[in-house]
């Protein structure tokens, strides 16, 4: 029997090493369900479930958008304090419109356009300034950053801006009602993971997004439009943002100076250990998601526990978040 | 609206400061406290505000420099600005964090200045001519006493804690060593952070997990909010009720309702500030004698006396 060849080979060990890698977040995912379920039964409560899944589905939208920008080789650091000023402009337009005598529906639609149409721009002025000025992703949603919360903080008078009850009342189901025990934040999420990954996956853009963050260089000699192609990811993200705000101001129907602190860092977090690589160029919508889900399971897990001191909190999310990600770096690296 | 709120306390600040200082008889007094980050600081700047205006009225000679700094080194630089470009005779200020700014509040008082310290102390309290602070640990041991009397002494109860801090150590501490003499029990705590969101989602996870709660010290009407949120959704809010504490006007307002949920709240007013600049002013003015130290009760807020304690125009 002739020796397969060389080649041969190696292109399936390579293969056999691109799934391991691929399959990294979902084992993590796996391994923590069951130290869930070990630490306390109750944890595997649809109930429960489906708690942490609604909270996820913020941060896992934003992220969405986060991998589409990180896999062009940017960042944004902005996405918190746009989630937290736009949760402002909306109840601030909706609290407006309410006293006009107009149907809740239109209120809310209305509330709802005005914050697609700010994150979308805010997105988009991200975008511009870094593909346009010529300034350092880092830089310009560091100071986007600093802007956003600043100004919901303004708007609020340095307190909380509160969405009225009566259209609240209208509003409420959009966070807490579901189909068939599934909440809408939970549905919106999935199909939001879903579309990004056919976009990413089975489009030309989506390959563009890919080829800019691999070499941009080589993308640009491909006649590949890449500030056109950067700006589209920021504007994404931007509408990504609108829709965590849409499912999340009814939640609590109120925004502060403290709204959306460190959803960020969250969203780059879910990103990073969903396998996209931080310099660009690799994608994956899924390990996103599972990504995201694992963040809040850590959170909840430890809720769920008395066994270790709150102080240590923040010591055992470093730990799982370093591990997840060892677990697919060590699957890479594997001969 | 808020914003042309904004732009003209900001055009009235700037005419202020235009107007000359350094009459004779004219006074200025420094106030310098933390920008408005979270609900209970933007309650400060509202109350520091509304003192102004209304010292500012009283003592027509009186003119009140208010700054706000986003953090320690700031408001240091601050103190620099105030005594050396707006020439104050007397300072009140509540410092960021204790340690860092305690040497830079010390040169103030080398430059002759009268200093008063509200709610975070110096690390060294020599320097202070007045300090006006709410009671951390009495505002523990009010919560635990009214649980404990509304429990009749046994149940289950949870507790919700805030950021890390020596303030939250001393609420909690004093809180368990009244609730431990007692048939209590302390379900579990975790820090949920001062914060909304944190409290939604701390209270989710506490309700999934124990199937009996009695009640719920929040001791922050923010987390209050959230935690009022989650026990509505898990349809528990005949079971259980919730004690918060700081004293902002939405909790105020269902205590005096007689919400089941809410019965009380415990105070720690950021009023703390407009007190503080009210003493130092009559002193300043008038000449008032002082007593070294004003410590403001943490109150018990009940539907009994909570009209008082409601500001339905301040921002916490």
């Amino acid at each position: 029997m002739p020796e397969p060849s060389h080649a041969a080979h190696r292109a399936s060990s390579a293969r056999r090493r691109a799934d391991l890698k691929a399959f990294g977040p979902f084992i993590a995912l796996a391994a923590l369900i069951v130290l869930g379920a070990v630490v306390n039964p109750v944890f595997l409560t649809p109930g429960n479930l489906i708690n942490v899944l609604t909270r996820t589905a913020f941060t896992g939208i934003i992220a969405i958008g986060g991998t589409f920008i990180i896999t062009t080789g940017g960042i944004d650091l902005s996405v918190g304090s746009l989630a937290a000023f736009a949760s402002g402009i909306m109840i601030i337009v909706m609290n407006a419109l309410t006293p006009q005598g107009l149907p809740p529906f239109l209120v809310v639609l209305l509330g709802t356009l005005a914050v697609m149409a700010l994150s979308v721009f805010s997105g988009l002025v991200n975008g511009l300034l870094i593909t346009r000025g010529r300034i350092e992703p880092f830089i310009v949603t560091l100071g986007t950053m600093g802007i956003f919360r600043s100004l919901v903080t303004y708007a609020a008078n340095g307190g909380t801006l509160s969405l009225n009850t009566q259209i609240r009342g209208y509003y409420r189901p959009v966070y807490y009602g579901d189909i068939l025990g599934i909440t809408y934040p939970i549905l919106v999420f999935a199909v939001v993971a879903a579309i990004g990954a056919i976009v990413l996956y089975r489009t030309r853009f989506g390959r563009y997004v890919t080829a800019t963050g691999a070499n941009e260089e080589v993308a640009r000699y491909s006649a590949i439009h890449v500030d056109r192609i950067k700006l589209a990811a920021y504007g994404l993200q931007g509408l990504c943002v609108g829709l965590a705000v849409f499912l999340y101001v009814p939640r609590l129907g109120s925004a502060s100076a403290t709204t959306g602190l460190g959803w960020e860092l969250e969203a780059i977090a879910a990103v990073i250990i969903g396998g996209t690589l931080m310099k660009g160029g690799s994608a994956r919508i899924w390990g996103t998601v599972a990504g995201a889900i694992i963040l809040a399971l850590i959170d909840n897990i430890l809720n769920l526990t008395g066994a270790i001191s709150v102080y240590l909190n923040s010591a055992i999310q470093g730990c799982i978040i370093i591990i997840a990600v060892l677990v697919q770096r060590d699957a890479k690296s594997r001969p | 609206m808020k914003f042309t709120i904004g732009l003209a306390a900001l055009a009235v600040g700037m005419m202020i400061a235009a107007s000359p200082a350094g009459a004779a008889d004219k006074k200025v007094l420094g106030v310098s406290i933390p920008a408005a980050t979270h609900g209970w600081a933007g309650g400060l700047n509202w109350h520091a505000q509304q003192a102004k205006i209304e010292l500012e009225k009283k003592y027509p000679d009186l003119t009140i420099a208010l700054v706000t700094a986003g953090d320690a080194t700031r408001q240091a630089n601050d103190l620099e600005d105030l005594v050396q470009v707006r020439k104050i005779d007397a300072l009140v200020i509540l410092p960021f964090e204790s340690a860092p700014l305690t040497e830079p509040v010390r040169q103030v008082k080398n430059a002759g200045k009268w200093v008063t310290i509200v709610d975070r102390g110096l690390t060294d309290p020599s320097i202070q001519d007045l300090y006006v602070a709410g009671n951390n640990p009495q505002m523990g041991t009010n919560s635990a006493d009214f649980m404990v009397k509304k429990l009749g002494g046994k149940g289950n109860i949870v507790i919700l804690r805030g950021i890390p801090t020596v303030i939250d150590n001393q609420r909690f501490d004093a809180f368990m060593d009244v609730v431990k003499k007692t048939d209590i029990k302390v379900l579990d705590s975790k820090y949920a952070n001062w914060n909304r969101d944190d409290g939604f989602k701390v209270m989710q996870d506490f309700l999934a997990r124990f199937p009996k709660i009695d009640a719920v010290w929040a001791q922050d009407d923010d987390i209050t909010l959230g935690v009022i949120e989650a026990v509505k959704q898990a349809g528990r809010d005949k079971d259980m009720w919730i004690l918060g504490g700081a004293g902002m006007k939405e909790m105020i307002k269902r205590v005096m309702d007689k919400d089941t949920l809410v019965p009380a709240d415990v105070l720690y007013p950021p009023k703390m500030i407009a007190d503080a600049m009210e003493l130092t002013a009559k002193h300043l003015m008038e000449g008032a004698k002082l007593e070294k130290q004003y410590i403001i009760d943490a109150t018990l807020v009940t539907p009994d006396n909570a009209k008082q304690y409601y500001y339905p125009d301040s921002s916490f």
